[in-house]
């Protein structure tokens, strides 16, 4: 990289001596080598950092004035909205940050396992984004309950009640989780307490997942590995740093439509009802980017059962490296896996759909098959296709395909000349 | 194959089912609210006669705890003016103290007291309803499914019960209800208010104000919201038209 880099003001000279700081910056955001042939599935990264550090900034002032206490939590929220100086701004963009934090960090995830991201030498980087993922889920539900709304209140208590699930030690891990003997105060401080912690747990993380992915580089849409010192890559700086900024700012535009022109269209109704213990709403759905695991979670006719299966659901991510076989990075060059990957998505959408839905009748029945298929995936046909499937022969090198394509150009264009 | 048509009968009679039902519940009526839409606002004359169909008509019943008399002088809302605002607050009583003697007194309210509340606390609000509990209506346009649209027909929904159905004692048949049945008696009635405006009191009228009141009561900062959004998202526009040009520019020379 830049080892060669030296700060051009004697204070840099002075400070990077100390610190290298500046040196670490050249090295990792100026001329970071990166393959020229990125797709706009690339620009999620950044997309992730802004969202975290949204989340962050919007969440610490907004802690200013939130009180977390199941007596005051709703009407605090409600002060912010109507009294605070833009409080509805920063509420709003808390509220759908955390939705378009699971937008950007599902498309990235469906980047990595299209272009086989995950395998070697990445599969740290994949299993630390798999631990990032699982605390986005607790800190996004902590979070939901701290409005205290009818779905916050009865959010915690269905998925608080699964702990109960544990043989033996059940009901006392829950009483213990509580705080108390039901769900209150005791519960909704201590959500709030991990709530503001975790986002800086998978800032840690987040710094993990980059200086992992610094030490091999950039996967690539062709899924080969660059040739080093070749043409096959292009500085960070300014060639990704303007199309991520330029990418991040379309994203942000959608964000701004949700935020400005309907800020609630993602949330439920039923959580503009303060808590009331004693009336249950009709249906208790989660958030949307829940919905895949939750239909998971109730497709196990045993309480245990659906536990452990939607933890799986999760847990199996972190094993993929291991249960993709096949030598071949990127979907572009696996035929025949590449229609399961789509059937995978088209799955995981039915479960998200159906997770809305009341798990009765054909619904179950419909859930209980997308459930066995989705373990099926991962479990079965990925590593028997790496076994079987004749992928397409792969280009020499990054620029190859490039240069063909040019090539092709050139000659249509001397045909022309002709 | 036995089991897959077994399947699929399901499949046809869950749709049957569905449609059969779907006739059961009626659709909200959808208005053409003037506060809808990128740039919809409130109407200021819709607000304040709101307002009046609010104190004389709901408030007996419902509280609006989140609500402040200021709140009524504040741009984006029904925008009394101060001395409007302080007169309407004025007809209120609120317990205030202790005072020097130790005495809890009721005094006038005042711009900075919330909404006065018709009961007491939840269960005087129940014994007077039969059971029932007015909700606060704060926030009640967003924690309904079908937000304006709902409330607005909802208290336009009253009608004779069809002969065979059984409607119990202190609940009314609501054709917008769940289950067509709802606790709340019909309260808009043709000139249940006379508009200090002027403007004729139909039952439509009303419906129309006192909804319009209580969205802007849910959502106070909506004018607020939309303006800076529309600024927003056009200097967004901009920005990326600009830095879409530029990445072409840097990524001129670069096969790829
Ligand atoms: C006589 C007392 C009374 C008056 C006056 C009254 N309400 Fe109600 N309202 C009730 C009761 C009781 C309920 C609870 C109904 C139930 O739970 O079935 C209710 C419920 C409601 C609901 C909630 C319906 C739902 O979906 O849960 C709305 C909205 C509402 N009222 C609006 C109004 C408006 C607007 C006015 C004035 C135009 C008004 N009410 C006047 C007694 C009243
Ligand atoms: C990973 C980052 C984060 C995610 C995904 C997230 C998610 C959420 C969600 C979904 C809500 C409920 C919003 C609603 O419906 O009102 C919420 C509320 C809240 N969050 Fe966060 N959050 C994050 C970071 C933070 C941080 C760092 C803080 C504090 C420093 C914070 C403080 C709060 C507070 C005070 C609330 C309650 C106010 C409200 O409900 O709007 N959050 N969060």
């Amino acid at each position: 990289m830049s080892e060669d880099y030296t700060p051009k003001s004697a204070f840099g000279k002075w400070f990077d001596k100390r610190l290298p700081l500046l040196t670490l910056f050249a090295g990792h955001v100026l001329a970071y080598p990166t393959p020229k042939n990125l797709n706009y599935w690339w620009t999620f990264g950044g997309i992730l950092t802004f969202c975290l550090i949204t989340q962050i900034i919007t969440g610490l002032v907004l802690a200013m004035h939130y009180v977390a206490d199941a007596n005051l939590a709703f009407a605090s929220v409600e002060h912010i909205m109507r009294d605070v100086n833009y409080g509805w701004l920063l509420r709003y963009l808390h509220a759908n940050g955390a939705s378009m934090f699971f937008i950007a960090v599902y498309l990235h995830m469906a980047r990595s396992l299209f272009y086989g991201s995950y395998k070697e030498p990445r599969e740290l980087i994949w299993i630390i984004g798999v631990f990032i993922f699982l605390l986005m889920i607790a800190t996004a539900f902590m979070g939901y309950v701290l409005p205290w709304g009818q779905m916050s209140f009865w959010g915690a208590t269905v998925i608080t009640n699964l702990f109960s699930a544990i043989p033996f030690f059940g009901e006392a891990i829950t009483n213990w989780l509580w705080g108390d003997y039901s769900v209150g105060s005791a519960l909704l401080t201590r959500f709030f307490t991990l709530h503001y912690l975790m986002p800086f747990l998978i800032f840690g993380l987040v710094i993990l997942h980059i200086w992992a992915l610094h030490v091999p580089g950039n996967n690539n849409p062709e899924g080969i590995d660059v040739i080093k010192g070749s043409q096959d890559t292009v500085p960070f700086h300014p060639h990704y740093v303007i199309k991520d900024v330029f990418a991040l700012v379309v994203f942000i535009i959608i964000f701004a439509g949700f935020v400005f022109f309907s800020p609630n269209i993602l949330g439920h109704s039923d959580n503009y009802i303060q808590a009331n213990p004693l009336q249950t709403p009709e249906h208790i759905v989660p958030e949307w980017y829940f919905l895949p695991f939750y239909a998971i979670l109730r497709a196990i006719p045993d309480k245990l059962g659906g536990v452990i299966m939607m933890v799986s659901a999760i847990a199996i991510l972190a094993f993929i490296p291991w249960l993709d076989t096949s030598k071949v990075r990127s979907s572009k060059y696996r035929p025949l896996y590449r229609q399961f990957y789509w059937l995978l998505i088209a799955d995981f959408i039915l479960l998200g759909y159906l997770g809305s839905q009341a798990a009765t009748g054909i619904y179950l029945i419909i859930g209980r098959l997308a459930t066995a298929y989705y373990f099926l995936h991962f479990i079965l046909i990925m590593p028997l296709i790496g076994f079987i499937e004749k992928p397409k022969p792969l280009p020499k090198s990054i620029s190859e395909p490039v240069l063909s394509k040019e090539e092709q150009k050139a000659k249509v264009e001397k045909a022309a000349r002709a | 194959m036995n089991k897959f048509s077994n399947i699929l009968s399901f499949l046809v009679l869950q749709l049957f089912l569905t449609t059969a039902f779907a006739s059961e519940i009626h659709e909200p009526m959808r208005p053409d609210w003037s506060f809808q839409g990128p740039l919809g606002k409130f109407k200021r004359a819709d607000l304040q006669r709101g307002y009046q169909v609010y104190t004389e008509v709901c408030a007996s019943c419902h509280s609006m705890d989140l609500l402040s008399y200021r709140n009524l002088t504040e741009a984006g809302g029904p925008e009394f003016s101060k001395d409007q605002a302080k007169a309407m607050a004025a007809m209120f009583e609120v317990e205030d103290g202790p005072n020097a003697d130790a005495e809890m007194f009721m005094r006038r309210a005042i711009l900075s007291d919330r909404f006065v509340s018709p009961w007491k606390n939840e269960q005087e609000g129940r014994i007077s309803n039969g059971g029932a509990y007015p909700p606060d209506l704060s926030v009640i346009v967003k924690a309904r499914a079908g937000g304006a649209d709902y409330i607005y027909s909802l208290l336009l929904g009253y009608q004779e019960s069809p002969k065979d159905l059984i409607i119990e004692d202190g609940v009314y048949y609501n054709i917008y209800a769940k289950n067509q049945r709802i606790a709340m008696p019909q309260v808009i009635y043709e000139d249940g208010v006379e508009y200090t405006d002027g403007t004729a009191a139909t039952e439509v009228q009303m419906a129309n104000d006192v909804t319009t009141f209580l969205a802007w009561a849910a959502e106070p900062k909506l004018e607020e919201r939309k303006r800076i959004g529309f600024k927003v998202i056009l200097y967004l526009i901009i920005l990326s038209f600009l830095l879409y040009f530029t990445n072409k520019k840097i990524w001129k020379d670069t096969s790829h």
